[in-house]
Formats: structure tokens, C-alpha cells, sequence
């Protein structure tokens, strides 16, 4: 039988207008996501999925705008390849989040695992709280496109690294108070462009970066970045508490990191 | 140190002949001839040239030769002339040597030492000419078995189909990435493709907005660097190809040196202009068979389960347990990459040391996956180091469903095998992203002389399997029968699964 067909009756698929709501408990995730985007397909630009435990590349495919809900636990690859989608998640997501992405939004009320946002070439991705390693690897960059992270509390090693283009801003925050939480290791290795901002953390960074003060016209950027992360989330911080030369700035020293390694 | 007395090729002028044209000065690209108004004579720096014969081509009074050095170092088998140049270049430089196209190296060459059984008496051949022989391949991945079910008083298949992709002939051309090679070159391998009806591999490096159009027959490729890749362009092809490894450099990843990285490809690869593009080893996201399905599956998602997925490896030791593990990840199609693959730019150590002949790689594979019976459930194309139709006849009786030509569609664009790739700087305007040296290709003439080879090894092909009697691949594929070997050890023929001539 059809999935939309037998999910309806039992109440566990809404659709009225353009928004749509969906207890996804048990669905594999090629179900879910096929339903979600036929779904698209007629017309629905918002849904709301429950119960979500572990259906991976949620967004993956979807050819229209939609702002997707998910409560619950995502599986990896949450919003692989999306391009315009956005994605709030209640919960945390596992690794891949955003991976190669290429435009949107992904906002996770919780923290990442590994590789979030790797390859990704355009749209934001705000994480309330940690990440795990490598994120924001080979990030692309070109004209005016370019992705940014921004990731409340610490990253693991190997941050930034092969990074291309975009911007990742690590605050640091724990539990809300203005206190240190991380010092990830191998940052920015075999950086070629863009930029990594973090606060206060020793920095242990690979070769071929720079590691230098922010100037005013990086703090402008950090300031409204800082600004929208706390809107994301709702916190009743004040901007200014974060905003001093506590952050690094990291770039690559050389866009030519392996010249003369070869010959 | 000045390293000139034992250059590898030396430049011979005949004066009587040369007209003092320059000819020679503008075509050569590693500033080997300069004219000496002073002299009124043209000089060369014969230890700056890597013979790739440009300027013999463009000499329009044949002034010109290209030699060997008769003043080479004293002739030694271990230390022979390319050991000890290499050593003198590194001493010099403290650098990993670099080259381009594939490894040359003595005894890896197994195609020459099988060979292919012909009727006589007893089995009727087929003449091509008059009968129709079959070169389509079908490409992806196949039901473990055919059910029917009636429907209307007819039998339908019940099977739900997996998607794949249809060749008019078992060759397809191999992954040239825009950067490693200019959008001329692609556009003639595409629209050869076309022609020929088959499939152009467009390579790591993003897929250009001008050859968009050529999609129906290009296969998109996706490797560590995730260069230009979006979820148009992996819906622009027919097909999605994920690089994992290959043949010219087993174990590690590419490397755009920044002088190809032109504003055209900054903008496809999504990178800035003039700088390293990289793609490391792993893919970050894949460290197991498991992580690969998951990307398999993630592409198959943004894909819908239209296309078909292939997964490229290097051929190396223990490739028959990873193919299988790629067969059980969700792969439609394997890709496996011999030592002689070619690259734009590869360490040479490893290009020269590292995996193992196609032959050996293709029959193993092709063995443990019949063994575990999952053979059908996937194809397999084979490449790196195939020179003609034969060894492409010998190719599918090993097992391969098809194979990727790369350095031979190469030649067909004028390529002389110089090995200079890797510096960008190809006279023959093929592996350069210069502007100006890539006009030095003709796109008409090249796709011509493209799609002239495919169709020629199609022939012979044909011809072939029509003497020994064979009207379809189908019926090549993994026909050992069809293959003895000579000059090959109880251990070569095992690996080969066939039987040694004579017998
Ligand atoms: S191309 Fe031939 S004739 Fe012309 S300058 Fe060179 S060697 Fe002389
Ligand atoms: S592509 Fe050009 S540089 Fe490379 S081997 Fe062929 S002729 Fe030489």
C-alpha cells in the first residue's frame, strides 16, 4: 500500500495546506524521505517530523524550498546536499550534519557529531552546543557564496581542515557561562582559504596557518554572527559579554601549501 | 650543481636546413629553443627537453631530431640511466619527484603473455560483416535472478529493476578532471561519447556549465575534495562515480597544482584562484565499508534512485575483499584502476610502486565475486593501461563488463606521452588549462580522432569475438576458456584462473 495512504488514516501523517506533520517512528529512511519529498512535490513547504530516531539525510534531494522540524534524533547526513532547505533540529544530530551542502540553514538545538558541514559551498549551520572532529572541513568558497558555522561550544581536532573557503566561528561556550570549554588540535591543516574564528582557547593549529588578534572589522563580523546565534536559540546573553580580543583569527599562511614538496 | 652532461634527449639542428623561422622557439613550452639574434642562430637547451616532439612536428623544413643522449651514464642494469638522473634531480631539488601519465615500469604488462582461442573445424566463427555481433553493455546492478508474474495473459517481470546505464560498446573514457585537462579536451571526449555511444567520465574536478549539455553521456565523479559537487550536478550525468582511489596513485588523494587553478576553475571547483586544490586520501566521511554505503546511499538519495553508483579503486593486494565489500555496500558498478593508470600528476614512488596489474586485480575480483555469488549483482569496469581492442577482448573474457580508456584517448588527441602533465604546461594543449595552449587543440579534429579510435577498437572487437565464434559480451564476460596463457608461473595462471597454452 501506499506509505502516504496507510500513515494518514492513523493520524500519523497531517498535511493541511502547505504544512505537514509526521510521526516518523519506524519509517526507514528512504520511506520518510520519499514521502517528504512528494510531499514537496504537492506543495508543502513546512513539515514537522516526531519521533525521528536515526532516519539519515533528512532533506537530502528535496528540490523546493521547505523549513523542516525535527524532533527526535536524526541520523547521519542530516541535510546532505541541501540546497535551500532549513532545518531546525530539537535534539542533537550525528555526523555528516550539512554535509556538502549547498545552500540553507541548519540549526541544531543540541550538538553534532563529526564531519558537520564538510565540503559544504553555501547556507549557515548555527550547533547550540558542541561539535565533534573535522568540522568544516574542505568548506568551499566562491564569489559570493560562502557558507558559515557557528558552533556555540567546542570543536574536536582537525577543525577547518583542507578548508577552501566559508568561515567557522567556535565560541566556547559552556552551559551558557563565559568559560572555555575545548582546545581542539590540528586546526586548519592544509588551509587554503577562508577563515576560522575562535574564542579563547590555547591554539594548536597545523602548519602553513596564520594564527593572529582580530581586528575591528573581523569583531563586526563575529559581533553579528554572535547576534544571530543567540536569536537562533533564544538566549538571554548580551552580545557584549563575548565580544573582547579573546578571539583568534586563523587563515592560511600560504594558498600554496604544497609547493615545493614536489618538484 | 649543473646536471647537462647526460641529458636524457638531445636537440640536433641540422644548420643547413633551418631557415631561422622560430617555429620551434614559440612551440615549445619548456623553453628549450631560443634565437640568438646576435649568432643569427637558433640554440637549444637540450636538458630541458622531455622529447615531447612539438617542435619536430612544427619544424616546416624537418631541420630538426630528437635523440637519445649517446652520452649517457656508464650503462648499468641496477643503476641504469633514469636511477641515477632521478637521484641527480632530487639531490638538486630535496623534493618528491613528480610526473605525469602512468607507470612504464618492465613486467607489468600481463596482456601480452594471454592469449585468445579462435574456432577451427569443429565451431563455426561469426563474420562481423554479415551477421550482426552485439558490443552493448549493460552497466549496474542486476536481480540475483529474472521472475515473472502474468499480468493481461502476459508474463512481466517482477523484479524490481535497479537503474543502469547502456554502452553501444565496452569502452568508455575515463575520469579527466577540468584542471588536470582543459574544457577542450572534455568537450571532445563528450561529444566522442556521444558519437560512439558511450560515456565520458568528467573527473573529480566539477562538471562545466558549457558541457551540461553533453549529460546524457557523461558519468559525474565524486572524490575527497567534493569538488563542484551540488545536487545539480549529480542529477546531471547518468551515472555518479565515487573516486576512491586510483591507479597511478594508490593511497593518495590529487593535487591541482595552483598554477592550473584559473578563474574558470576556481569557480567550478568552488576554491580560489592560483591556489592548491586538494583531495586528500579518504574521503572524511568514509572510513569503512559501512561509512561507504552510507555515502552510496546518501547519493542514491539525491539521486533518487535513478542512477546508478559506481565506486572507483587502485587495484592493490587485497582488492577482491574490498570489491566484494563494495558489491554488499550498495555499489551498481566497480571500478577498478590497475598500476598503469595514468593521472595529470602523481609522486612518481607511487605511481611506479604502489597496486597491481590490472590483469591480476581484475580476475581476482572477478573470482571471489562469483565465489560468493554476487558476481551479477554488480559490474565491472576496468582500466589503466589498455592499448587496444584486444587488450580490451581480454579485459571482459577476465571478467570486466567493460573497461575506461584514459591515456589512449590521450594519444588520439596528440598526446606524445612526454610525462610533463604535471607542469601545466602540455605543448600539445591537452593537460594545461592555459588559455592560449589550449587552443593549440582542435576540438572538430580531436572529437573526430576520438570517437575514430572507439569506433576502429569496436571493430576489432568485433572481429575478434566473431572468430572465436562469440556474438555477445555477455557471453565474453569471464570466459577463461577463451584465454591461455604463456610465459606466466603456476601462481600468475591461478590468480589469471586460466590455463597455460597448449594446454
Ligand atoms: S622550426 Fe626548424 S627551421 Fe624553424 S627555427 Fe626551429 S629548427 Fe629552424
Ligand atoms: S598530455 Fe601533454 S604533457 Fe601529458 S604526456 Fe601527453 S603530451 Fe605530454
Amino acid at each position: 500500500m501506499d506509505l502516504r495512504e496507510s500513515l494518514e488514516p492513523r493520524g500519523r501523517l497531517q498535511v493541511d495546506g502547505n504544512v505537514a506533520l509526521l510521526d516518523a517512528t519506524g519509517l526507514h529512511y528512504r520511506e520518510l524521505n520519499a514521502l517528504m519529498r512528494r510531499l514537496s512535490a504537492e506543495g508543502v513547504e513546512n513539515v514537522e517530523l516526531h519521533n525521528v530516531n536515526g532516519q539519515r539525510y533528512i532533506g537530502t534531494g528535496l528540490k523546493r524550498p521547505m523549513n523542516i522540524i525535527v524532533r527526535g534524533t536524526p541520523g547521519n547526513d542530516l541535510g546532505m546536499f541541501i540546497n535551500g532547505q532549513r532545518i531546525f533540529v530539537y535534539g542533537n544530530a550525528q555526523d555528516g550534519c550539512g554535509n556538502t551542502m549547498n545552500d540553507g540553514l541548519i540549526v541544531v538545538h543540541g550538538s553534532v557529531g563529526d564531519v558537520a558541514g564538510y565540503a559544504m559551498r553555501g547556507g549557515r549551520i548555527f550547533v547550540r552546543d558542541d561539535a565533534g572532529f573535522r568540522l568544516g572541513i574542505h568548506m568551499k568558497e566562491y564569489g559570493g557564496k560562502k557558507p558559515i558555522i557557528v558552533v556555540g561550544g567546542g570543536a574536536g581536532d582537525f577543525l577547518g581542515e583542507y578548508m577552501a573557503g566559508g568561515l567557522i566561528l567556535v565560541l566556547g561556550l559552556k552551559e551558557e557561562k563565559n568559560e572555555c570549554v575545548h582546545s581542539p588540535k590540528f586546526v586548519g591543516v592544509g588551509m587554503h582559504g577562508g577563515v576560522i574564528y575562535m574564542r579563547g582557547c590555547t591554539i594548536h593549529a597545523g602548519k602553513n596557518v596564520l594564527v593572529e588578534g582580530v581586528e575591528d572589522e573581523d569583531l563586526k563580523l563575529i559581533r553579528s554572527l554572535v547576534e544571530d546565534y543567540f536569536n537562533h536559540f533564544n538566549l538571554d546573553l548580551r552580545v557584549n559579554d563575548f565580544i573582547s580580543d579573546e578571539f583568534v583569527k586563523v587563515t592560511p599562511s600560504t594558498s600554496r601549501p604544497y609547493m615545493g614538496l614536489y618538484r | 650543481m649543473r646536471n647537462r652532461a647526460a641529458s636524457t634527449y638531445i636537440v640536433l639542428r641540422k644548420e643547413d636546413k633551418c631557415t631561422k623561422c622560430r617555429a620551434c622557439v614559440e612551440q615549445c613550452t619548456y623553453g628549450v629553443h631560443s634565437y640568438n639574434p646576435a649568432k643569427n642562430v637558433i640554440e637549444s637547451k637540450s636538458w630541458l627537453c622531455s622529447n615531447c616532439l612539438r617542435c619536430v612536428e612544427f619544424c616546416p623544413t624537418g631541420a630538426l631530431t630528437i635523440t637519445r643522449n649517446p652520452n649517457s651514464y656508464r650503462m648499468g642494469h641496477h643503476w641504469n640511466h633514469e636511477a641515477i638522473m632521478d637521484v641527480k634531480r632530487q639531490a638538486e631539488t630535496g623534493s618528491a619527484l613528480l610526473e605525469g601519465m602512468g607507470c612504464d615500469g618492465p613486467n607489468l604488462t600481463y596482456w601480452d603473455r594471454l592469449l585468445l582461442n579462435a574456432c577451427q573445424v569443429t565451431n563455426p566463427p561469426i563474420d562481423p560483416i554479415r551477421e550482426p555481433i552485439e558490443t552493448r553493455v549493460i552497466l549496474g546492478r542486476r536481480p540475483p535472478r529474472v521472475e515473472l508474474k502474468p499480468e493481461n495473459r502476459r508474463l512481466m517481470l517482477k523484479n524490481e529493476l535497479a537503474p543502469y546505464i547502456c554502452a553501444e560498446t565496452p569502452i568508455l573514457l575515463a575520469a579527466m578532471s577540468y584542471g588536470a585537462v582543459n574544457l577542450r579536451v572534455q568537450e571532445a571526449m563528450a561529444r566522442a561519447a556521444i558519437e560512439c555511444g558511450t560515456y565520458f567520465n568528467c573527473g573529480e574536478g566539477g562538471l562545466h556549465p558549457e558541457l551540461r549539455r553533453y549529460g546524457s553521456h557523461i558519468i559525474v565523479q565524486v572524490a575527497s575534495g567534493r569538488f563542484g559537487v551540488d545536487i545539480e550536478y549529480l542529477n546531471s550525468g547518468v551515472a555518479v562515480e565515487i573516486k576512491i582511489g586510483q591507479g597511478a596513485k594508490p593511497g593518495i588523494g590529487g593535487h591541482l597544482p595552483g598554477e592550473k587553478v584559473t578563474e574558470d576553475i576556481a569557480m567550478v571547483r568552488m576554491i580560489p584562484k592560483g591556489t592548491d586544490a586538494l583531495s586528500p586520501a579518504p574521503h572524511h566521511d568514509v572510513y569503512s565499508i559501512e561509512d561507504l554505503r552510507q555515502l552510496i546511499y546518501a547519493l542514491k538519495e539525491a539521486t533518487e534512485y535513478k542512477k546508478p553508483v559506481a565506486v572507483k579503486i587502485a587495484a592493490v593486494h587485497n582488492a577482491a575483499a574490498i570489491a566484494s565489500g563494495i558489491a554488499r555496500a550498495g555499489a551498481d558498478i566497480i571500478v577498478l584502476d590497475g598500476v598503469r593508470g595514468s593521472t595529470g600528476a602523481a609522486p612518481k614512488a607511487i605511481r611506479d610502486n604502489m597496486g597491481i596489474p590490472i590483469e591480476l586485480a581484475l580476475a581476482a575480483v572477478d573470482r571471489r565475486l562469483r565465489e560468493e555469488g554476487i558476481r551479477s549483482e554488480v559490474s565491472i569496469i576496468a582500466s589503466g593501461g589498455i592499448r587496444s581492442g584486444a587488450d580490451v577482448v581480454k579485459a571482459i573474457a577476465l571478467g570486466a563488463d567493460a573497461v575506461y580508456i584514459g591515456t589512449a584517448a590521450l594519444i588520439a588527441l596528440g598526446c606524445t606521452l612526454c610525462k610533463m602533465c604535471y607542469t601545466g604546461r602540455c605543448a600539445w594543449g591537452i593537460a594545461t588549462t592555459d588559455a592560449e595552449l589550449s587552443k593549440r587543440l582542435n576540438l572538430e579534429e580531436g572529437c573526430r580522432r576520438v570517437a575514430n579510435l572507439i569506433k576502429a577498437w569496436t571493430m576489432e572487437i568485433k572481429e575478434m569475438m566473431g572468430a572465436m565464434g562469440i556474438d555477445t559480451i555477455e557471453a565474453l564476460r569471464g570466459n577463461r576458456e577463451l584465454l591461455r596463457g604463456v610465459g606466466l608461473t603456476e601462481g600468475e595462471l591461478r590468480v589469471l584462473g586460466i590455463k597455460v597454452a597448449g594446454e
